[in-house]
């Protein structure tokens, strides 16, 4: 038995680039080089400045739901550079593309792939899942999630996905088949190659982390509330976490029996998705896309909810139709599973069924139609200040109607036979994840910042990142809608047709402003880092909030509550404020048990990559010590029974007392001073005057 | 009804179309944005008025929020209601105007629907029978009434329906020709249908809009519209000068290859450059490509067209 598998020198990316080297080789493994040496630089830092016990302790084994969610972001914007630099690379490549270019087909379909992949599962899903992780609990007035062990595992599982992908750019390569994998092409007829391989483990592993995370949060939301935290109370943002876990729990089962077959097909000689023998691709197609159109709705729900916080809150105001929206939700959330078949109306099913599709489809821009008209009625008398997490929700209703108008065409089946499988869609799509998802997701990162870390990020770098966003978007974007109508099929590397080139051209110098935009974040961090100091709210409530996380010190200890609250209202903290009963100090103090640390995170995330890896390669002996390990280790962690570490009362009851003291000591500061340092977190109560 | 009311403004949003594609900036015969038959037309026209429709509960979102954003900004001093969320009549405008729109919508999709389904054979004379083979990375047309082939090239008749019948003999593929009109995916061991007609002489874009691999980017076709004259002709031109088209000759197609190595082949059977005149056609070559996959044996890696594995059998000892 061989002991590396189907592994050979040959595989790792360097050995092409060294043997006989074309322009995608160089790249591919310049790629390559970066991940290597990005490892070597974090290894280095980690030992060299003694960080790793900090690391150990502090964040790698910690059940704490806020350092799992912080880990959780942490590695979505690892990601998301990863994937726009993709991004980037590929709008210059159809720039320079037509009659050529300086990728190889094969190499641009690699580009897509990853970058679809990762964009949605390593992007996406551990962006929004970090946030849930940290903001839910605040919420609904909890300590923990209700299985914080499980949450790190969630975590492990989706590191693991997502450490696969980074290897496939060293070792081997990866499926060209796009971030849906549709077979036979992905069959291994078609694609005998590790390729596929990488992108059905790492999904298949990035989706059971998702699915433990929507059971926890599920349950966490149903049993961890505080009293009075009904669900009518339920901030907005908990509601759309809520539908997006329960849309977790059910459509993350069709993607991986979709890519369990496809596995069994290449691996052991099954035919569910081949050619011959009986199997149909059409099978697949249905499968991934009952998971598939559920996904964009959990990947946008969550967005939705950060929106409803910051409309509210940066207009000052109660959140305009609260039932509305709750209702809207789940009724996107119930319909998300009946739309499917629009991703492949030209499969030659009957006009029958695309007609009734179709209408699915449509109906679903009705509630989320008047989703936005709440939006704008919130800030409908009220009093508007545009901070950051205002300008990417502004831009994002400016942008997502129009992507909404668009998914409206793409709901006509007539009009799909013409437009579908161009860039037309990948305008849409974009149109819908980049205002949509990815404006939300930095909307949440900035307003809940200083929940999270106890200092602002730097409001000068944000407005230009944010605007840096809209604009680079814009020009990216748009030019493809022209062109998608004129015909130019998606995953096209070059073209010979002239008349796509200006558009292709404009869209490249879209790509270069997006990229700003990721530098100015970059900076924002950085230059926020740096001046933490000045930049800190010690007091808890920088944007004069209106829910219960703002009436927390920031950062939030460990602890989280003090005291359970007692809710009384909707928007309780500022109806507290309004009553100025935030100052009560409550009577006694209890101990507190929190969730000991636990190794079986780290564990399990290598054990998993290990798995996914032997699978990969056919290095059978790695496969099943990995398989192996990952159940004897919750045998033997069930075994352990102090599980639990006490916090004396009398330590939270020092802790509380101080913050109390520090924030009735700060000067409170009105909303023009809000986005500087003159904001220590104490809003001036300007807003009941 | 409400759609007819809106044909009259319909008419404008061609010219701002232009505008937008700075009029004149779509060559002919690539898209549906410059149509050469009656579905492509139509896709045109329903575009245009599903545009228009939405944009009723578009507009007000675009033009709303900077307005409200303008008034209620915090320095603004317009009347501050902190407590305002709830309005009845408001409501029931939020949810009833997209309701009636996508109540239009929905009507309009489902007529446009049966009207332009793609397996409805298009009225007028009886259709020419056209059978498609989707091959890595190029497409084989079988003319079976007509006994002759071409690759890379689909020559057809002005004004009269043409009647597709498509399969794939490698991946998936979907097949598309703009300017004529819907798309329709060809599957291996199966066969979807089109239905398209030409009104216009002329060259139009075919391609495949569904990844496939390397030569992915350049699959594409010519749909070659003439006369009827000019038809006939071709078929006798075709039949003369072609190369036949054998279980050989299928073979080397079954290469990968793209359109131009492919068309290197198979030079000098009279057909322009870049594609190839098939002068008669294995009778059931269509049905045997289908019935390959139905097999019980199956089919190995070695006889799957396509894969990199592609190593068939040669016959009549052209061995290389
Ligand atoms: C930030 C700048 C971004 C740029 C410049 C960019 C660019 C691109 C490009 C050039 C393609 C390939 C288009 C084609 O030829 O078919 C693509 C595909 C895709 N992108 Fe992005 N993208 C960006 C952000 C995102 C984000 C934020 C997401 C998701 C959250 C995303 C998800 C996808 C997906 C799912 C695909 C389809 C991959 C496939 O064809 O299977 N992208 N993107
Ligand atoms: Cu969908």
């Amino acid at each position: 038995m061989n002991l590396l598998g189907r592994m050979g020198w040959g595989d790792v990316v360097f050995e092409p680039a060294l043997a006989n080297p074309d322009s995608s080789d160089l790249i591919a493994a310049g790629a390559g080089g970066v991940v290597v040496l990005g490892a070597i630089v974090a290894l280095y830092c980690l030992f060299h400045y003694r960080l790793w016990g900090v690391f150990w302790r502090g964040w790698l084994t910690s059940l704490d739901h806020k350092r799992i969610g912080i880990m959780y972001i942490a590695f979505a914007m690892i990601m998301l550079v990863r994937g726009v630099l993709e991004g980037v690379v590929m709008r210059a490549q159809q720039a320079d593309g037509l009659d050529g270019g300086f990728l190889t087909s094969h190499h641009y379909g690699e580009l897509f792939s990853t970058h679809g992949t990762i964009m949605i599962f390593f992007m996406a899903m551990p962006f929004l899942t970090g946030l849930i992780n940290i903001i839910v609990p605040l919420q609904v007035g909890a300590r923990d999630v209700s299985f914080p062990l499980l949450n790190a595992l969630s975590l492990a599982f989706t590191a693991a996905g997502g450490a696969l992908i980074m290897v496939s750019l060293v070792v081997g390569e990866f499926s060209t088949g796009g971030w849906t994998g549709y077979p036979p092409f992905t069959g291994v007829a078609f694609q005998p190659g590790v390729g596929p391989d990488y992108w059905i483990w790492s999904v298949a592993l990035a989706g059971i982390g998702t699915t433990l995370s929507g059971i926890n949060f599920v349950t966490t939301i149903l049993k961890e509330r505080a009293p009075g935290m009904t669900f009518a109370r339920l901030p907005l943002f908990t509601w759309t976490a809520f539908t997006t876990s329960v849309l977790m729990v059910f459509a993350l089962p069709p993607l991986t029996v979709a890519t369990s077959l496809l596995a069994l097909d290449r691996m052991a000689g099954f035919h569910f998705f081949t050619n011959d023998l009986g199997g149909n691709m059409m099978n697949f197609a249905n499968l991934f896309w009952l998971f598939g159109h559920p996904e964009v709705y959990i990947l946008i729900l969550p967005a939705f909810g950060v929106f409803s916080e910051v409309f509210a809150t940066f207009s000052g105001k109660k959140l305009y139709g609260y039932t509305s929206l709750v209702i809207a939700t789940v009724v996107i959330a119930v319909l998300s599973f009946t739309v499917w078949v629009h991703h492949f109306f030209t499969m030659g099913q009957s006009a029958n069924l695309n007609a009734i599709f179709g209408i699915a489809t449509m109906t679903i821009g009705v509630p989320t139609g008047v989703k936005i008209y709440d939006w704008m009625a919130t800030m409908y008398r009220g009093r508007v200040r545009m901070s950051v997490p205002m300008i990417y929700s502004v831009g994002f209703i400016m942008l997502f109607v129009i992507g909404g108008l668009t998914g409206i065409i793409l709901a006509n089946p007539t009009v799909d036979y013409q437009v579908h499988n161009t860039l037309f869609l990948v305008a849409h799509f974009h149109n819908m994840l980049i205002p949509g998802l990815l404006f939300g997701m930095l909307a949440g990162y900035t307003f809940w910042f200083p929940k999270v870390f106890g200092f602002q990020l730097d409001a000068f770098w944000g407005r230009i990142a944010a605007w840096g966003w809209i604009v680079g978007y814009s020009l990216t974007f748009f030019p493809l809608y022209a062109v998608g109508l004129m015909g130019m099929t998606r995953r096209t590397a070059s073209y010979t047709i002239e008349a796509f080139q200006p558009w292709m051209l404009v869209s490249g110098l879209g790509a270069l402003v997006v990229l700003g935009a990721l530098v100015a974040l970059g900076l924002q961090l950085w230059v926020s880092i740096r001046y933490r100091k000045a930049l800190t709210v010690e007091g808890g409530d920088p944007w004069d909030g209106r829910t219960l996380e703002w009436s927390l010190p920031a950062p939030v200890p460990e602890w989280n509550f003090a005291h359970i609250p007692m809710v009384t209202a909707r928007d309780d903290f500022w109806e507290k404020k309004r009553t100025a009963t935030v100052d009560a100090t409550p009577a006694t103090y209890t101990d507190i048990a929190l969730p000991r640390n636990s190794m079986l995170g780290p564990l399990f995330a290598v054990a998993a990559t290990a798995l996914g890896f032997g699978l990969i390669w056919y290095i059978w002996w790695m496969a099943a010590l990995a398989a192996a390990v990952m159940p004897l280790a919750i045998i033997v962690r069930s075994f352990r029974t102090d599980i639990h570490r006490v916090i004396p009362a009398d330590e939270v009851a020092a802790y509380d007392l101080a913050f109390r003291e520090t924030r009735a000591a700060l000067v409170p500061v009105g909303r023009d001073g809000e986005e500087t340092v003159a904001n220590r977190g104490r809003a001036n109560r300007e807003a009941f005057e | 009804m409400i759609a007819a009311s809106f044909r009259a403004h319909v008419r404008l949003v061609p010219l701002l179309l232009s505008v937008l594609f700075l009029a004149g900036c779509i060559p002919d015969g690539i898209s549906f944005l410059t149509p050469a038959g009656p579905v492509a037309d139509a896709q045109k026209e329903h575009l245009i008025s599903i545009t228009v429709i939405s944009l009723i509960v578009v507009l007000p979102v675009l033009i709303g929020t900077p307005l409200i954003i303008l008034r209620y900004r915090r320095k603004g001093g317009a009347r501050y209601r902190p407590d305002w969320a709830y309005s009845g009549p408001l409501e029931a405008l939020m949810w009833g105007v997209p309701v009636l729109i996508v109540g239009v919508l929905g009507w309009q999709l489902a007529k446009a629907t049966y009207e332009l389904d793609p397996t409805a054979v298009i009225a007028g004379d009886p259709p020419l029978e056209v059978q498609v083979v989707g091959l890595n990375w190029k497409w084989l047309f079988i003319y079976p009434e007509q006994g002759v082939a071409a690759l890379n090239a689909m020559p057809m008749p002005e004004g009269r329906p043409v009647s597709l019948h498509l399969t794939s003999d490698t991946v998936m593929q979907s097949f598309m020709i703009g300017a004529l009109g819907s798309q329709i995916y060809t599957m291996p061991g199966m066969e979807t249908q089109l239905n398209l007609r030409a009104d216009q002489v002329g060259q139009y874009r075919g391609v495949n809009t569904q990844f496939s691999g390397a030569g992915f980017d350049q699959q594409s076709f010519v749909a070659q519209v003439m006369t009827p004259e000019d038809f006939d002709d071709w078929v006798a031109a075709a039949r003369s000068s072609g190369t036949a088209l054998d279980a050989a000759a299928y073979t080397q197609l079954g290469q990968s290859s793209t359109p131009a190595e492919a068309a290197a082949m198979f030079a000098g059977t009279g057909a322009p450059a870049g594609s190839v005149w098939f002068s008669e056609v294995e009778t059931g070559l269509f049905g045997s490509i289908i019935g390959k996959y139905m097999s019980a044996e199956g089919v190995a890696d070695s006889d799957q067209t396509g894969s990199p594995s592609y190593q068939p059998v040669q016959s009549e000892g052209d061995v290389e």
